[in-house]
């Protein structure tokens, strides 16, 4: 059992909890992710390491309450525990030999984005950081977003807080300005990472993708969570809990990622309301 | 007294009920059956079975003490040698050992020997109330990785010299493929947790949730104090045919479809893990995965399981038990078939279509055996212009996997072959000292009781080692 030592709501719908699991503290990297199960009848869900305190042995994640395993996790209170969290897993965000760089996030995606973000601010990288949401009651992690940005712009989709639009209008602007990253860095919804491939493509600047794909040990055993790599033309396979979360944006087959994604959309959606209900009767 | 030309039957559920339900298959012989069987054992000098049991369990021995209603003490004869007795009487494919050298097979049918095994290890569960005493400690900690059939049994071996050993698990419940793979009608996850419990106490230690080469390495084990591991981290990714449409929806690589149903227990009325159910299927592949894969999705609601495989059913690898129980359930086994693409749904109108990337079809092509190939068996040939399409749903890829890459990554010095398995000598000890291996990291998919003798060989070798 693993203790929720605190918890925060970011916005409604998106929440913070720091979870005691010392192992896991000790060894979990930016761009790495951990695998929970609420409790003893639980799915396994992945998340991505949105942080760690060695020190104090435990490990934050950051979740959008999307369904029913986010909707039961996030009913449990500081001080409660949850079943099962394994992890390190998946590998750490590639940061070798990057002296600029932009980070690329979107809605809930900024939770991973942020600490990959402070990873390269701490290794003396300049750090460029856009971060687009929907409307302004979903807007997190900006004050941190701001710490360890040499520049940050902040979006939404509706113009109901700072600029408005998608992030990929600031940073098209940023490139035929003359602006040039040694590395783009895009985590967020796959459409919006296929939009920043898309847009960085004429500018020959290379762009890492973070996958979230549907998976179920999370170890390397069950294949569920492959995706397909364009390489010299020819279609691969590769496991996104072992080879990723990150890939070369400019060969991952975005589309088919995308429809790989909504292939349990009905079974979900009964899930998430059956919980629902289940919570409110409490 | 007259031989008895076959085998006792089994008790089994009738085949029409137990396609619909997951209760166990095969229901076990009664004491009088078990007494009747025991009595064809010839009780010969050479006793041939014994060779053909990768964990040499003294067969004639627990055989003998059957003959006389000393049901226990059959148990302990088999439990001295094998840590998991319930286990190996069902899944083992005994018509490839011990009863393959059984010395009535000559004649007639060997005698049953894994049926009474099966039966000595319930009567224990059911009978016995005596805790196993726990051994005196001789102060050595070894840890074992992996808590499959070859893990459990090093553990067992290990734990009964007075070893203290820790298991670590990186899912979240021990038994490896016997939890995740193995489906309840073939192996309740009840006995293989009463396994586990007896392993408990006899002091091995099971650490769930911790992932070997990324929560710890195998050097950090070492800095902790254990003096040898064990590395028993089983079948990796699932390998798939590369062939077009293998990323539709609704094509499956075995390891999920079956650890959805198993492990996350999608088999249930109301899961919390969704999986697809009924419709029709195809399961690509003949060993065992295969056919656990293929009842599996009968049991889910499937109205049509056909089994496509590349040879014929002389080389059809799976235990020969399970072929004809899957045959009994209506599994239609397409053979001398080879899936060349799987076909899926496409709206050219609507992008939106939510029946868009679904698969609808297999295209196969039909087979005809040619010459041996180095191996012995004959290399199937594709019969040109003979392409045809099956209508499933469903495509399940059961077809092998690829030893886990996560520990060879982070631990220097542990040699792989090109398969990716990890290279180890006859005991079982890899190129790092003091580590050892065995089961499906080492060999690629294989079977329960090879991976349990790997692990049998292996503590056989720690032992040596650290006691001299």
């Amino acid at each position: 059992m693993y203790k929720i030592v605190r918890k925060k709501e970011l916005n409604p719908t998106v929440t913070q909890m720091e979870i005691e699991a010392p192992l896991v503290a000790k060894k979990a990297k930016p761009g790495q992710f951990i695998i929970l199960r609420v409790d003893e009848e639980g799915e396994r869900i992945p998340l991505t390491v949105a942080g760690t305190d060695p020190e104090e042995g435990t490990v934050k994640i950051i979740f959008q309450i999307v369904g029913a395993t986010t909707a039961l996790l996030n009913a449990k209170a500081q001080g409660e525990y949850i079943q099962d969290f394994a992890g390190p897993l998946g590998v750490p965000t590639h940061t070798d030999g990057i002296k600029k760089v932009c980070v690329v996030g979107g809605g809930v995606g900024c939770a991973i984005a942020m600490p990959v973000a402070e990873e390269f601010h701490r290794l003396g990288a300049e750090v460029t950081s856009i971060i687009g949401f929907r409307n302004k009651d979903l807007v997190i992690l900006e004050d941190e977003f701001r710490a360890c940005s040499d520049k940050l712009v902040v979006m939404t989709d509706d113009g109901s807080y700072a600029r408005h639009g998608n992030v990929t209008v600031p940073l098209k602007e940023m490139l035929e300005a003359g602006e040039t990253f040694d590395l783009i860095v895009t985590i967020g919804p796959l459409i919006m990472m296929k939009f920043v491939t898309l847009a960085a493509k004429p500018f020959g600047i290379p762009v890492t993708a973070s996958m979230n794909p549907i998976m179920i040990d999370g170890t390397g055993m069950c294949g569920g969570c492959r995706i397909s790599l364009i390489q010299d033309g020819k279609r691969v396979t590769k496991f996104a809990c072992v080879d990723g979360p990150d890939f070369n944006a400019y060969e991952i087959d975005f589309d088919e990622a995308m429809s790989r994604g909504r292939m349990y959309t009905d079974f979900e959606r009964h899930a998430y309301e059956k919980t629902c209900n289940l919570l409110k009767k409490g | 007294m007259a031989i008895i030309p076959k085998k006792n039957e089994m008790p089994t559920q009738e085949p029409k009920v137990r396609a619909r339900n997951f209760n166990e298959v095969a229901l076990g012989y009664t004491e009088e059956i078990a007494l009747a069987e025991a009595q064809r054992c010839l009780n010969c000098k050479n006793r041939p079975c014994v060779e053909g049991c990768p964990v040499n369990v003294q067969i004639p021995d627990f055989i003998a003490k059957m003959k006389t209603g000393d049901f226990e003490g059959a148990y302990e004869v088999i439990n001295a040698t094998s840590s998991l007795p319930a286990v190996c009487g069902r899944v083992c494919p005994q018509e490839k050992q011990c009863e393959s050298k059984c010395t009535l097979g000559i004649k007639f049918e060997p005698v049953g020997i894994g049926r009474l095994e099966r039966f000595a290890a319930d009567w224990h569960n059911s009978h016995a109330t005596e805790k196993p005493k726990i051994p005196a400690p001789n102060g050595h900690k070894v840890a074992i990785v992996g808590s499959g059939p070859s893990g459990l049994t090093c553990a067992g071996d290990l734990a009964k010299k007075g070893y203290k050993v820790s298991v670590f698990e990186a899912l979240h419940v021990a038994g490896g493929v016997l939890v995740y793979g193995i489906p309840e009608f073939r192996l309740p996850k009840a006995i293989v947790a009463k396994e586990v419990e007896t392993l408990k106490a006899l002091g091995v230690d099971i650490e769930t949730n911790v992932i070997i080469g990324k929560t710890l390495t195998v050097d950090e084990l070492f800095e902790a104090g254990y003096e040898a591991v064990f590395i028993g981290s089983g079948a990796g990714l699932p390998n798939f045919m590369n062939i077009p449409g293998e990323s539709l929806k609704g094509v499956y690589s075995a390891n999920e479809f079956l650890t959805r149903s198993n492990l996350m227990k999608a088999y249930l009325d109301d899961p919390v893990t969704p999986i697809m159910k009924g419709g029709k299927v195809a399961v690509v592949g003949g060993g065992n995965v295969a056919m656990d894969a293929a009842r599996t999705a009968l049991r889910l609601g499937a109205d049509k399981v056909y089994v496509v495989y590349r040879r014929s059913m002389e080389e059809l690898p799976a235990r020969r038990e399970e072929v004809e129980h899957a045959i009994e359930e209506g599994i239609d086994f397409r053979l001398l078939n080879n899936p060349v693409e799987i076909l899926g749904y496409n709206n050219p109108e609507n992008p939106r279509d939510p029946k868009n990337g679904f698969v609808t079809g297999i295209r196969c092509i039909k087979m005809e055996l040619g010459e041996p190939d180095a191996g012995g068996r004959r290399r199937p040939v594709e019969i040109e212009g003979s392409e045809f399409d099956l209508d499933v749903d469903t495509v399940i890829m059961a077809i092998g996997t690829s030893p886990n890459p996560l520990i060879k990554s982070t631990t220097e010095g542990l040699e792989v072959n090109k398969r990716g398995g990890i290279i180890v000598n006859e005991e079982g000890l890899t190129t790092r000292a003091n580590v050892y291996a065995g089961g499906d990291a080492v060999t690629g998919a294989a079977t329960v009781i090879s991976a349990m003798g790997a692990g049998k060989t292996a503590a056989a070798a720690i032992d040596k080692a650290l006691m001299g």
